[in-house]
């Protein structure tokens, strides 16, 4: 079987999810793609995938309320022994890129990372990845019984839920003690969209001038366009905005529809995160700033004038 | 207690990349050590200076400029370094078996390993080294002090901020924000020179790649390159909006 570790957050089954069963559909490999699911009270979440996956393994347990990294290797390694799987696809979310390299030593398998395609030709695994701070794609090859693989987050189409129902099984584990002990959790509350699931991001730099600047332009700007904010290394250094809105390189990865980059210069590792982006929009004043290279749209202006008009455009 | 911390030597993120016969060719190309590996020696050091009895251990595994990588963290204050040569790519999960073996060996009770690699960009070296070692692991910390046998930091996890605590041994990936890396000064640059760096040769530890890497190619997207003079601000944001709306459709 192909093995899926669902991924959700708030009580919602995530986009990675859909996206991990596209990429398991056009695997050409055999078996039932499965889903399994880990965690406490996730009957919900379990209805939801089964809608879209072959056959669902669920294991609701109090034990699984909180993630922890060995306890989800533990469960995943077992599930995929048992079910003898050929594959294993965890999400390329920071806890899947977390515990996937302990479910690939447990089960002495190649780990293909972050994998933006993968293909099966004669039983052997081909997939690409970028590397380099996503300026270089590389191709590599697994060539084993069973391979663990984490899907880059936006890569692979999301597969579209139908009217067949799985059929779901409970399955029972032998979890491993928890030795890490979270002592508190610091969550930033934002009643915006995530940033890696947002189809527009507008992000801001040190162009924006401060943190109020920030907050009329970038905040004002996405506020009018349901879309997520992101924050550049020296505006989260100075503590402008939270590091969670940080792209690049040592932030988040996007991969947005349209990528709004205000007062941005361009670095390399800032650029690392979001050059993928389908559609990229710079509004810089100095026309010589690297993000023009990689922009489909711009202006060169001063944002405290270009933005406040793109808002007031935006409202008529 | 002895430390390991693991040193990676990557291309700087400000030379181009080249790509020659299907592989990143590095010939030439200015070689730092991993800003990520850095935090984690530096945190070591401070493990160290904070009274805590500690040897701190640079290891690195690779072709033989690695040692230039390995002199570097000698010279920010690493007490001696173990090289493994070989010219071989060694994916992660690979790799990880020569760290445990050289953590067992050397009886090592912490080790520090970066949480993303600047050129292959993975996650994986840290967790798959705990995993052999049946150690817990602690990734993307930004905080940490020891007490005795117990850890307590702060890390990032999916959503948020966490604080936690977990006793030794374990593995730390690091992070950016966990503290702002010395720099070798001349004195440490010449006594690092005096430092044990010791060699070994991949063959003593039986591990051989678990991936294949066929090839590496450099793909720019085309972009259109629409950059708009913003001297009449709304005139120029008007256009703009016209063009995300009817052109590029990225806006309702
Ligand atoms: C190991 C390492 C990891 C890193 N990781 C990251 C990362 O994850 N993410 C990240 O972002 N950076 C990262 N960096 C930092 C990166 O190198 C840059 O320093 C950073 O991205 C610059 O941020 P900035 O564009 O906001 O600031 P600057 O480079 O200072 O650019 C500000 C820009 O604003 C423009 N501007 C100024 N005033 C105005 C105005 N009124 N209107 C319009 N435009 C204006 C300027 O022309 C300039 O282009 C990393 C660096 C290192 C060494």
């Amino acid at each position: 079987m192909i093995l899926v570790v669902v991924e959700y957050a708030n009580g919602k089954v995530s986009k990675s999810t859909y996206e991990m069963v596209g990429c398991a559909r056009q695997l050409g490999r055999e078996g039932p793609v499965t889903a399994l699911v880990l965690g406490s009270g996730v009957a919900a979440i379990a209805s939801e995938v089964a809608l879209v996956f072959d056959q669902v393994l669920v294991a609701d347990h109090v034990d699984l309320a909180q993630y922890d990294a060995e306890v989800w290797a533990a469960a995943v390694a077992q599930i995929a022994r048992e079910g003898e799987a050929n594959t294993v696809l965890v999400g390329g979310s920071r806890s899947g890129r977390e515990y996937s390299p302990r479910v690939a030593v447990k089960l002495d398998a190649p780990l293909l990372e972050d994998a933006i395609s993968v293909v099966d030709a004669n039983g052997t695994l081909t997939a690409e990845r970028y590397t380099y701070l996503a300026r270089v794609t590389e191709k590599v090859e697994a060539d084993a019984p069973v391979v663990v693989a984490t899907i880059k987050q936006g890569a692979f189409t999301a597969a579209l839920p139908g009217n067949q129902v799985a059929e779901q099984f409970d399955v029972d584990l032998n979890l491993p003690q928890r030795r890490v002990q979270i002592t508190g959790k610091a969550t930033e509350k934002s009643s915006r969209i995530a940033l890696t699931e947002a189809d527009i991001v507008v992000s801001g730099g040190r162009g924006v001038g401060s943190a109020e600047g920030f907050a009329t332009l970038v905040e004002g700007l996405a506020d009018q366009l349901g879309a997520a904010v992101g924050a550049t290394r020296a505006i989260v250094d100075d503590g402008w905005r939270p590091y969670q809105e940080q792209v690049g390189q040592t932030g988040k990865t996007v991969q947005p529809k349209a990528y709004i980059a205000i007062g941005i210069s361009g670095a390399v590792q800032h650029l690392s995160g979001m050059s993928k982006s389908k559609c990229i929009v710079a509004i810089n004043k100095d026309a010589d700033a690297p993000i023009f290279k990689i922009a489909d749209y711009g202006i060169v202006g001063d944002a405290n004038r270009i933005v406040p008009a793109m808002i007031a455009e935006l409202q008529k | 207690m002895r430390i390991l911390t693991l040193v990676r030597q990557v291309l700087d993120a400000e030379e181009s990349v080249r790509i020659r016969d299907g592989e990143v060719d590095l010939n030439g190309s200015k070689l730092i050590v991993d800003t990520m590996d850095e935090y984690g020696v530096e945190q070591a050091l401070r493990v160290r200076e904070s009274g805590v009895e500690a040897e701190v251990i640079a290891l690195a595994v690779g072709p033989e400029r690695n040692q230039d990588a390995l002199r570097t963290v000698l010279a920010m204050g690493a007490d001696r370094a173990i090289h493994v040569m070989t010219e071989l790519a060694l994916d992660p999960i690979s790799l990880s078996q020569v760290v445990a073996q050289v953590a067992q060996k050397e009886n090592v009770e912490l080790i520090f390993c970066g949480g993303q690699q600047a050129d292959w960009d993975s996650h994986a070296l840290g967790a798959a080294t705990a995993e052999r070692l049946q150690w817990p692991q602690i990734t993307w910390t930004n905080g940490l002090e020891v007490h005795g046998q117990t850890l307590m930091g702060k890390h990032d996890a999916e959503d948020g901020s966490e604080t936690f605590s977990v006793e030794l041994p374990t593995v730390i990936t690091t992070q950016q924000g966990l503290n702002e890396p010395r720099y070798p000064t001349v004195p440490n640059i010449m006594k690092a020179k005096k430092k044990e760096l010791r060699v070994e040769t991949l063959e003593e530890f039986h591990v051989g790649p678990k991936l294949k890497f066929l090839s590496a190619e450099v793909q720019a997207k085309a972009r259109l390159h629409k950059i708009l003079d913003g001297k009449d601000a709304p005139a120029a944001a008007a256009e703009l909006v016209r063009l995300l709306r009817n052109e590029a459709r990225v806006i309702a």
